[in-house]
């Protein structure tokens, strides 16, 4: 038994109205492969984040404790000296910068100021050996694939003399072979005594190279598991991942499905930088009135692109398929004509696509359908009011008047202004993404309510969603999503968070 | 008193521009001795500003958007000259040239909106490129030298008067009607407006603040008026320009264009996602840059009684200063016409006052860089404090 170089304890971090993590413990032991996993939301990146210093001393509760001495970063520097070295999700490298120079950033090679190049190229060269990267050091990043960025990272990290690594989803973004590649490095990096935290989605992958694994459910940690004394399996990992209770967390609804309403055939869409890349792949489903589908699977399999590139072709290029409304075709080419006919998309990301945060919840609940307030082109604005005023009693919107700036509402209260803004609009087929995440469990519950009176009134609605136990409490039938493709199709009776999951990850061999 | 402490609140950046106004005006009144304040000095604050607050009003749409404008000094200058060709070398009738002209404005306008709006150019450099291009245009259509005498009806638009029925010695009679007449449509609208809310069961001022609010209102209205009485009554230039303000100003607060173009610039994507169209509409607030551009520049000319190649250097900045004197935001979505008027007489009263106090341009330069810079650096406090 090695001794214990990283112990969180009791770590509580709270952002306005949400509690992401709650009394979460975590112990890594000195030079081996600990993985982190959980579900989109559990909490992992958070905790990292206070574990580097992201979210400095004093924001959060709890203590870090790094080779048995207590810490209190400020931020990431003071992490980084002591050898704790994040490599995020996001690469973080400069793409006009060489690798030389992205390596040593912030931390050149330099003498009063100016740099020394030759011990710059030299230093880089060893590090590239040791990461197993044949490229000069003069190559630019933009040069380089995902791939080798990744070993560019690990290299940088090296270059700060790293004791614990952590690993944000690496290999999310990696083909096998690039896989492969970093997790024998991994390995590599065990046997001289540094210690890594893989966070990894691919249970495959962290059941392979991990030593021990813990498991982080809504904020929380659920368990630890070693090795060598427990009989793992990614079933048994799975279990720990959802293995919660359902009960009350979804209001009670009698389903009321009638005739197909929507329908979506052989829909394609291209990446719109990446003209090769395909994100959607060959995509067919329909949608009922009254019906709550779900689109189930990991971020990154394509749901959002699809949302997006049926509403009026918000994403992607070269995008090929039939939409039917009511059996006819519609072209809903732009967004103004995906409104008109009766199409709503509730964005993802509520701040950034979603709301006008310097405006006040009334303008901004109107935006989408001025014409309902205005005579002719002039804005009415007395009526204006008044309609606001009925989704702020409607929904329970929390505020000081709607001329609050939406900026200052909590992400509950955001995200109703939101769905006021698209129930304005008096849609047929209603698509929500991610309707419910950064809300705490009341203002869910809350959604969950609007959604079902949406789907009583003969809405359809196409729910995304990365909390299985959302799709799963909410849908009358769910489609999952993997790598661009639909994996499968599970009616409520049939679904189960374990099937779904397996969708998710064994993606091969399922298709329909 | 509580009411009162949350109206000022509320309101605090809207009455704070005007009364950093007036306080300047004080200031400069006093410190020249009470000439500041005389019918004739006020008389040529206007002349000498009215151009630049119709850029400042075009602007204004521009900065809302979120974009910039750094060729309308340049676009002045070269609209000046093609109107000076086609009145006195083509001998057009003014009418005729200064239609034309604005079409031309709105076609350079359109011009810089495509490049902006649809290929997705920066606009500051889409602008600074317009700057040099209509800055040279300038030149060769004028062969670098000026362009002298406009018709004289042309040049009454900068220097004339509006005509007086009474001739009365002393005050200009009609100006003085028009203020009693402003006065009361004033006080009808207000009373209509506070009515209908009253109707929707809204919370209104409270009916002792409103007559306050009234009073001093009506006084600045009728006060000015008689200034300009003592004179030679209202310039035609000032009609042209309150009838761009006020046309501009509900614009942008009452219709449904002026809503998509702060939401465009307060929030693009979320704003496209919404159904508005987002490239169509900057598109426009181009169009109708290149067109106040060539207004400005039409005024101009006429101020000048000559069109020149120097015409309207560094007009841009004083326009974009004067929006953002009055509080509009620098990432867009945030600004109104008043505030850029405002801002637009902030920097003319300074400028006036110093020269009537006898300060050099080199000084004048130099304060009104730092009053721009104190301006917005009180916005970002408030705004930061009230967050």
């Amino acid at each position: 038994m090695s001794k214990i170089i990283l112990e969180m304890r009791n770590i509580t971090k709270t952002f306005p109205g949400v509690k992401a993590l709650d009394n979460v413990n975590l112990k890594v032991r000195e030079g081996e492969i600990h993985a982190l996993v959980g579900e989109n939301g559990a909490g992992k990146s958070t905790l990292m984040k206070v574990l580097s210093g992201v979210y400095p001393y004093g924001t959060y509760t709890g203590e870090i404790l790094f080779k048995g001495k207590k810490c209190e970063f400020k931020d990431i520097k003071q992490s980084e000296s002591l050898g704790i070295v994040i490599i995020h999700q996001e690469l973080a490298l400069i793409p006009y910068l060489s690798i030389a120079e992205n390596i040593f950033l912030g931390n050149e090679r330099a003498k009063n100021g100016i740099i020394d190049w030759n011990e710059t190229i030299v230093k880089t060269r060893e590090l590239l050996k040791k990461v197993g990267l044949d490229e000069s050091p003069n190559t630019l990043i933009t040069e380089i694939g995902v791939g080798k960025q990744q070993l560019v990272e690990i290299a940088k990290a090296l270059s700060k003399k790293v004791q614990l690594l952590i690993l944000d989803e690496p290999t999310a973004a990696l083909n096998e072979d690039d896989s492969e590649n970093l997790l024998n490095l991994l390995l590599e990096f065990k046997k001289q005594g540094i210690s890594s935290i893989l966070i990894s989605h691919k249970l495959n992958e962290v059941s392979k190279v991990a030593d021990s694994i813990t498991i982080l459910r809504d904020g929380a940690t659920i368990e630890t598991l070693s090795v060598e004394e427990d009989n793992i399996t990614e079933d048994r990992i799975i279990k720990g991942m959802v293995g919660r209770d359902l009960v009350d967390r979804f209001p009670k609804r009698k389903p009321n499905i009638g005739e197909v309403i929507f329908e979506v055939k052989n829909w394609n869409v291209y990446h719109p930088l990446h003209a090769e890349r395909k994100v959607v792949d060959n995509v067919s489903f329909e949608i009922r009135r009254g019906e709550i589908v779900g689109i189930a699977g990991l971020m990154g399999s394509g749901r959002t692109e699809l949302a997006m590139s049926i509403f009026g072709r918000s994403y992607g290029i070269k995008i090929s398929g039939q939409i039917f409304k009511n059996g006819k075709e519609i072209f809903p080419t732009n967004v103004r004509k995906a409104i008109a006919y009766g199409i709503a998309y509730v964005t993802e990301n509520r701040k950034e696509y979603g709301l006008i945060l310097i405006d006040d919840i009334k303008k901004n609940t109107t935006i989408a359908s001025l014409d309902k307030v205005s005579d002719g082109l002039i804005i009415n604005e007395n009526k204006e009011v008044v309609e606001v005023e009925k989704f702020r009693k409607k929904l329970n919107i929390k505020c000081s008047s709607i001329l609050q700036k939406t900026m200052n509402l909590s992400g509950g209260n955001q995200q109703k202004v939101v769905l006021s803004k698209w129930i304005f609009t008096n849609p047929d087929i209603l698509i929500l993404d991610e309707p419910t995440r950064g809300i705490d469990v009341g203002a869910k519950y809350e959604i969950y309510n609007i959604i079902n009176q949406l789907a009583s009134e003969g809405k359809g609605i196409l729910l995304i969603s990365s909390e299985l136990p959302e799709v799963l409490g909410m849908c009358d039938r769910i489609y999952v999503m993997s790598e661009g493709r639909i994996t499968g199709q599970l009616s409520r009776e049939e679904a189960s968070q374990e099937r779904i999951m397996k969708y998710v990850i064994n993606n091969e061999g399922v298709k329909r | 008193m509580k009411t009162l402490r949350t109206i000022v609140r509320n309101n605090i950046r809207q009455y704070g521009m005007v009364i950093a106004l007036v306080s300047i005006m004080l200031l400069f009144q006093i410190l020249s001795g009470g000439i500041l304040l005389k019918p004739l000095n006020i008389t040529n604050l206007i002349l000498q500003n009215s151009y630049i607050l119709v850029l400042a009003v075009g602007m204004l749409l521009v900065i809302v958007a979120g974009h910039i404008d750094l060729s309308v000094g340049s676009v002045a200058a070269f609209i000046g000259a093609v109107a000076a060709i086609f009145m006195i070398n083509m001998k057009m009738p003014f009418i005729a040239a200064m239609v034309l002209s604005l079409i031309i404005g709105g076609l350079i306008g359109a011009w810089q909106g495509f490049w902006i709006a649809y290929i997705r150019i920066p606009a500051f450099i889409v602008t600074l490129g317009g700057m040099l291009i209509f800055r040279g245009l300038t030149m060769i259509v004028l062969k670098g030298t000026s362009l002298a005498p406009f018709p004289t009806a042309f040049t009454k638009i900068s220097s004339g008067f509006i005509p007086d029925l009474f001739n009365n010695q002393q005050y200009h009679i009609i100006t003085i009607l028009i203020g009693i007449i402003l006065s009361v449509v004033y006080i009808i609208s207000e009373l209509r407006g506070r009515k209908t809310k009253l109707k929707y069961e809204f919370e209104v001022l409270p009916m002792k603040f409103l007559i306050v609010k009234m009073v001093i209102i009506v006084a600045a209205i009728n006060a000015f008026c008689i200034i300009l009485a003592g004179y030679k009554g209202i310039p035609n230039v000032l009609i042209l320009l309150s009838l761009l303000i006020a046309i501009y100003a509900f614009i942008t607060i009452k219709t449904v264009a002026g809503r998509h173009i702060y939401a465009l610039g307060g929030n693009e994507k979320a704003a496209q996602l919404s159904g508005v169209m987002a490239q169509r509409v900057l598109f426009w607030v181009f169009v109708n840059m290149g067109v106040l551009s060539a207004l400005c520049g039409l005024v101009f000319a006429a101020r000048l009684n000559a069109a020149t190649p120097k015409a309207g250097n560094g007009f841009e900045l004083d326009a974009i200063a004067a929006c953002y004197i009055g509080g509009a935001s620098a990432s867009g979505g945030i600004g109104t016409v008043i505030g850029a008027i405002i801002g637009g007489l902030v920097m003319g009263v300074m400028n006036n006052g110093m020269s009537l106090i006898g300060l050099g341009v080199d000084w004048q330069q130099a304060i009104k860089g730092i009053v721009l810079l104190y301006a917005v650096a009180f916005d970002i406090y408030t705004k930061s404090k009230s967050a």
